[in-house]
């Protein structure tokens, strides 16, 4: 800034008053050199190195030289700018070193010995080389020599160092304050205080002086600038005002002007002596009214009058501060005048001065700052009687790491002093903050889920971290704690405790951070949300944004943050629920504190304020963040009864067996993997077995007595299987055994009473009971696929097809528990272990029945005792097992055949009612308390007997020993009937004629595999004598395809029945068609194969062709135990034709 | 050579202030936190300038009997304030530039370390304050 105001070409300024240069040694040589020396110098640009910052600048000096005289040096404590010789110069032109032992040492020594006793350090010593004296003398040494002599006699280094700075310093500072430039700053002025190290001046005298130079400096400038320039160039002013302010501060405080009791002697002497030192007024001012002069004398002449100018030029600073911006310095001056209002005994008008000062370092966290101001407040707020405000600035300093312990510990005793008064009023309250007292660290929850039954206990254990110094009896510290009915407060809590990732349910509070309220440190994070918003109509997106949750805590007001000084409105709040702990004593640093309260009423819990009262002293933490909860709920007694089949744990037991030994210790662990698999029940139980059910009761909120039992109303098919060594165990809510008692059952035909034993509310009984679910014959019987059945079990096999799954039963039972009026109904479903199928076999005319038990559980079985009787009355009917073991296992997921040959004597029945009975037990139980109903099933086979028999046979063609593929062999098909006239062929294809019966079949001959060629008809409609032997001969031509050994061709009989004439005339053909293929597709179901299906169903569209319109014979296929095919499974070998020479070739 | 070094926040509040042991810590916080008032109004003012020069040296701010007390801003406005005994003529511009440079230096260091917070209280400062305090005494 300099360098830019300053003019180029320079302005010459004349030199009023020179800086004196003595001059000291050779008098003679001085004035030979004088007269070019007091031209030349002041042409010789000098650098005038100034300080601050400020560039160097070139300048012309011009010195006053006079005589060195001892007289000219400044008696002690005398400095006097204009008189004060700033320079001692000693001139010699000594060469010879002889002449400069024998006497211009002595006569330096003997100057500076005057300069040394008059504490003058700024000397110079001139050599002048003279070249005429140096001619004459050539055996003369080097002048250098005499140099370094000088140097070593008198030069010590750091004296040598100092000269020259000095010199320009002391030259520039004599036109200081009367040609500087404009920029005014307390810089230029310092330099006086500071210059001339070895001057010493009455204390206060420079005080005085750089007071009046400020003052002086701004009244000049004042009367040269108008009221907008001066306004404009505050900033550079400002400083001196401040400067002048500081000096007549610590002026007055030297001359006792601001002591209490004013001035004492020893300051009035020092007032005199510093107003003696003034001098008088310069003449050109003294006729003025306003003078710096004036005002410096007037102000250090009474208190009054020094309060006044202190108070007018702090007050002009302070405002000048403050207008162009500079707030700090502005606070700076007014601590200060707190200061000064502080020794005047005027507090009230100190506090706005500190209160401003603290609030502006507390905004910007400035530790050190803020300790000391609040030392000085707490001073002010003492005097003033604002007990509060000094009771919370106290807490603040006791809880002070910058103070000492002892300062720290003054504090705290304030409060406790305090605290310990008896107040004048009961009950009066002082509310403080508790951030300053102590701290909440974290909180815990017992049982950490923060969720309690009702009259359930609950302990809430917090961590307090106490900021005092010593140790603090606190009579009580209480939980402010709102209450709120809300639905589904369990799921709530649950969820937020997972949110907060509570390892243990420990809630940790983030540390108060109260000196740097700008830092970002202290502002909570952010706590940013998905927010998805839909319509209601259709659920598509309307809006999406994110939601920050707690933006209460981040856009509050700065100030209200930081002005914790003032106990700004903490509200105590008084509510109907509080957790109370008394009479804890608060050692410095962590404490654990335990509250303990039994929960009342259902609802949530939320902890709002925490308090902790010394005394009449509340600390009070006002809002409790993050949000802590706990939860109190009440639950109805519940009963549940699951399934526990064989657990998986017997099964790996049984399986994998294990030493005995080993085994009773895995089976005891608690080890949860094991637990898992106890408690994982199967999906439904098993009929026919004893199996395991597990009860469950949970109590809520009702208390099992003595004599309460649960009333089993039995199912008619299941039975409760009473065991002696049943027990029941009984655990607390947290799933801990609390006790175990044997469980009493007591049956009677029509209710089963157990009775339960004693537990208290929200606990949880644990009982297994064994049930049997008797095997019932309707809904186990009749599984027939072959044969004609009942139709209600029609809905079991189309149950069967679609899963393979075991048939169901649903047991229902009634349950009264005493804790209701109304019965609790429970269904059990027990599942059928096996699937039993049965089917027909015959060998020519000996009938065979065949019976195939399934096991479709998981589970092994022994089968045991198997039978199958006749329910029908047919009395010389046999039925030979040809089963020879009576014990046999049946293994998970397998199967086991029965086979009975059926016999008889006379004509057998038409139809057959059988059924068929095993035991079965589970294979793993070695004993069972209960004898078991054996498994049964019923069925019934009809038309068993067989009547005709079939037999074909291929020939070679005549004169061939062999088939030949592509020549035509004969296929000779003999039908034979094997039985005179029967019950069941009473039907309408029978005809009768002249006592002889016959009836008509349709034979086809059909190859599946397409081995054979049929060549010409294929079906054919015979009618068939009803007598014993009668038989029927079929002849055909059929080719065969391939060569090796052909199965036959299949023969199938048919029952050609006429058309029915009641039905044939409503029928169209259409719907005959329709009612023929029905039919087929009935005899389809037991013969499923589909081509042979085709087969016949292209036989039917050929003759409907033939006879559309016309009304025609249905077809019945014969049940498949009245037909025997003897040559089933029989062969023919057909060897290759010989041309194989003929070779086709085809390409595509 | 310096008698305070301190490095302040963008937003005022001091990262590190340390003084010479010998004297009175509490003047020193005082005179850094009121020089905060010159280094405000000179970033205001020629704070374009400043930007434009890369000129991150604010020269003296203001000079007291018996200290100077010298400014230093960053890009990032976190500033550095020193304060120097006036008597200690052999400091020159230059050589106050050049040990704003190395304070600079330092903290650059300090802010590439993983494990600093930017905006917590410098620790890891000392050794090179120390030997800046030390150097010409």
């Amino acid at each position: 800034m300099d360098a830019s105001e300053e003019p180029l070409p320079p302005v010459i300024y004349t030199m009023e008053n020179k800086p004196i240069v003595t001059c000291a040694g050779d008098q003679n040589l001085f004035t030979s050199v004088y007269p070019t020396l007091s031209q030349q110098l002041p042409r010789e640009p000098m650098e005038w190195r100034r300080s601050y910052g400020r560039a160097p600048k070139m300048i012309h000096l011009e010195s006053n030289f006079v005589q060195f005289k001892e007289e000219l040096l400044p008696k002690e404590g005398n400095k006097a700018l204009l008189t004060f010789p700033f320079l001692h110069i000693y001139w010699t032109e000594c060469c010879d070193t002889e002449v400069y032992k024998a006497t211009v040492k002595d006569d330096l020594t003997k100057w500076q010995n005057v300069l040394k006793a008059h504490s003058s350090v700024d000397w110079l010593i001139v050599i002048v080389e003279n070249d005429a004296k140096k001619k004459n003398k050539t055996n003369i040494l080097p002048r250098t020599s005499i140099v370094d002599k000088i140097r070593n006699d008198f030069c010590n280094k750091q004296s040598d160092r100092r000269s020259l700075p000095l010199f320009s310093r002391c030259c520039s500072s004599s036109r200081t304050p009367w040609c500087s430039t404009t920029n005014w700053t307390p810089s230029s002025l310092s330099m006086w205080s500071t210059s001339g190290p070895g001057v010493s001046v009455p204390p206060g005298a420079l005080d005085c002086w750089v007071f009046l130079s400020c003052l002086e400096v701004l009244q000049r400038i004042e009367g040269c600038c108008d009221r907008a320039q001066i306004d404009s160039n505050i900033a550079h002013t400002v400083g001196l005002w401040s400067y002048a302010t500081e000096k007549l501060k610590s002026l007055g405080y030297l001359c006792g002007l601001v002591s209490e009791k004013g001035p004492n002697s020893e300051d009035l002497n020092r007032t005199v002596d510093l107003l003696a030192g003034l001098g008088a007024e310069r003449p050109e001012t003294a006729n003025t009214a306003q003078s710096p002069y004036k005002k410096l004398k007037e102000a250090l002449s009474s208190v009054e009058a020094f309060e006044k100018h202190y108070l007018d030029l702090s007050h002009a600073t302070i405002e000048m501060y403050t207008s162009i911006g500079r707030i700090r310095s502005a606070k700076f001056v007014g601590k200060d005048l707190a200061e000064f209002y502080m020794r005047k005994k005027a507090p009230q008008k100190a506090e706005i001065y500190l209160q401003g000062a603290l609030k502006n370092y507390l905004a910007e966290g400035w530790a050190l700052p803020i300790t000391h101001t609040r030392k000085q407040l707490a001073e002010c707020q003492k005097h003033l009687g604002q007990i509060e405000n000094y009771l919370q600035t106290s807490s603040l300093l006791a809880s002070d790491h910058h103070l000492t312990e002892e300062e720290r510990k003054h504090f705290c005793q304030e409060i406790l002093d305090f605290a310990s008064q008896p107040s004048d009023s009961p009950g009066h309250k002082i509310v403080l903050p508790m951030h300053s007292f102590a701290q909440l660290r974290d909180l815990h929850f017992d049982p950490s889920n923060a969720v309690v039954h009702v009259g359930g206990v609950l302990c809430v254990e917090i961590t307090m971290y106490s900021q005092m110094p010593v140790p603090v009896h606190v009579e009580q510290i209480v939980v402010n704690v709102h209450f709120s009915i809300e639905k589904n407060s369990y799921r709530k809590t649950a969820e937020w405790l997972t949110k907060h990732k509570t390892s243990n349910g420990i809630i940790n509070f983030p540390p108060e951070t109260a000196p740097f309220p700008v830092s970002q440190n202290s502002l909570p994070a952010l706590e940013l949300y998905e927010m998805f918003e839909r319509s209601p109509s259709d659920n598509s997106l309307n809006t999406t944004g994110i939601i920050c949750r707690n933006v209460h805590m981040l856009l509050r007001r700065q100030e209200s943050s930081s002005s914790l000084e003032m106990p700004s409105g903490v509200a105590l709040e008084e509510g109907a629920h509080v957790l109370r702990c008394s009479h804890v004593t608060l050692e410095p640093g962590a404490n654990q504190i335990t509250f303990r309260t039994q929960a009342k009423e259902p609802g949530t819990y939320t902890l709002r304020q925490l308090c902790a009262s010394v005394g009449s002293v509340w600390f009070v933490l006002p809002h409790i963040y993050p949000i802590v909860q706990y939860d109190v709920y009440s639950q109805e007694p519940q009963l549940h009864v699951e399934p526990l089949a064989e657990d998986f744990w017997a099964q790996m037991c049984r399986d994998f067996p294990l030493p005995a030994s080993k085994q009773s210790v895995l089976q005891f662990s608690s080890d949860p993997v094991y637990w898992s698999w106890r408690q994982t029940p199967q999906d439904s139980l098993l009929a026919g077995i004893p199996q395991r059910v597990k009860f469950t009761v949970t109590t809520g909120h009702y208390t099992i007595k003595n004599g309460d039992s649960l009333q089993l109303s039995n199912a008619e098919a299941m039975l409760i299987l009473c065991q002696a060594e049943s027990r029941a165990v009984v655990y607390s809510n947290t799933r801990e055994q609390s006790s175990e008692a044997a469980l009493r059952i007591q049956s009677s035909d029509k209710v089963t009473s157990i009775s339960l034993p004693v537990a208290p509310a929200y606990h949880v009984i644990e009982f297994e009971l064994e049930v049997l679910s008797l095997p019932s014959a309707p809904a186990l019987g009749g599984e027939s696929d072959m044969l004609g059945m009942a139709e209600p079990h029609r809905k079991h096999k189309d149950k069967q097809r679609t899963g393979r799954c075991m048939v169901t039963t649903d047991h229902k039972v009634s349950i009264d528990c005493p804790w209701s009026i109304y019965s609790t109904v429970i269904a059990l479903t027990f599942s059928v272990p096996f699937r039993t199928t049965h089917s027909l076999l015959s060998s020519g005319t000996r009938k065979y029945v065949q019976v195939c038990v399934q096991n479709l559980s998981e589970l092994d079985f022994q089968l045991s005792d198997s039978y199958l009787v006749d329910t029908g009355d047919s009395t010389d009917l046999q039925l030979v097992p040809l089963n020879t073991q009576s014990q046999q296992p049946i293994y998970s997921k397998q199967s086991v055949f029965f086979v009975w040959e059926l016999k008889w004597t006379e004509e057998p029945p038409p139809s057959l009612h059988c059924r068929f009975s095993v035991g079965f037990s589970p294979a793993s139980e070695e004993q069972l308390s209960i004898s078991l109903k054996p498994y049964t099933y019923e069925f019934k086979v009809e038309n068993f007997f067989t009547l005709y028999n079939v037999k074909a046979e291929i020939f070679p063609p005549s004169g061939m020993e062999y088939c030949r593929t592509g020549s035509l062999c004969s296929l000779e098909v003999l039908i034979t009937r094997l039985s005179d006239l029967l019950e069941v062929d009473k039907d309408e294809a029978l005809t009768e004629s002249d006592e002889h019966f016959s009836t008509k079949l349709m034979y086809e001959v059909v190859d599946n595999s397409s081995n054979w060629a049929v060549c010409g008809k294929s079906c054919g409609v015979i009618s068939m004598p009803v007598a014993a032997r009668a038989t029927h001969r079929v002849h055909m031509e059929v080719m065969p395809l391939f060569a090796g050994y052909l199965p036959l061709p299949d023969v199938r009989l048919f029952k050609y029945l006429p058309h029915h004439s009641a039905h044939s005339s409503q029928l169209d053909a259409d719907s005959w068609i329709e009612n023929d293929s029905l039919s087929v597709d009935k005899h389809g179901d037991d013969q499923p194969d589909s081509s042979s299906l085709k087969s016949r169903g292209s036989v039917h569209s050929a003759c409907s062709s033939e006879h559309k319109g016309l009304p025609m014979p249905r077809l019945q296929a014969l049940p498949a135990g009245q037909v025997f095919n003897s040559s089933s499974g029989t062969q023919v070998l057909v060897i290759p034709s010989q041309d194989d020479h003929v070779l086709e070739v085809s390409v595509t | 050579m310096a008698v305070c070094i301190a490095v302040i926040a963008k937003e005022n509040y001091p990262l590190y202030i340390r003084s010479t042991p010998t004297e009175n810590e509490l003047k020193f916080h005082y005179m850094v936190h009121t020089s905060l008032d010159v280094v405000d109004e000179k970033i205001s003012a020629m704070g374009k300038a400043l930007v434009d020069q890369r000129e991150l040296y604010l020269g003296l701010l203001y000079p007291t009997e018996d200290y100077k007390v010298y400014g230093y801003v960053t890009n990032s406005k976190v500033k550095f304030v020193m304060v120097v005994d006036s008597s200690n003529t052999a400091l020159r511009d230059n050589e106050i530039r050049s040990m704003f440079r190395k304070l600079h230096n330092s903290y650059t260091d300090v802010m590439c370390n993983p494990f600093y917070n930017p905006g917590d209280r410098i620790q890891a400062f000392d050794n090179m304050v120390t030997s800046m305090m030390i150097q010409v005494c």
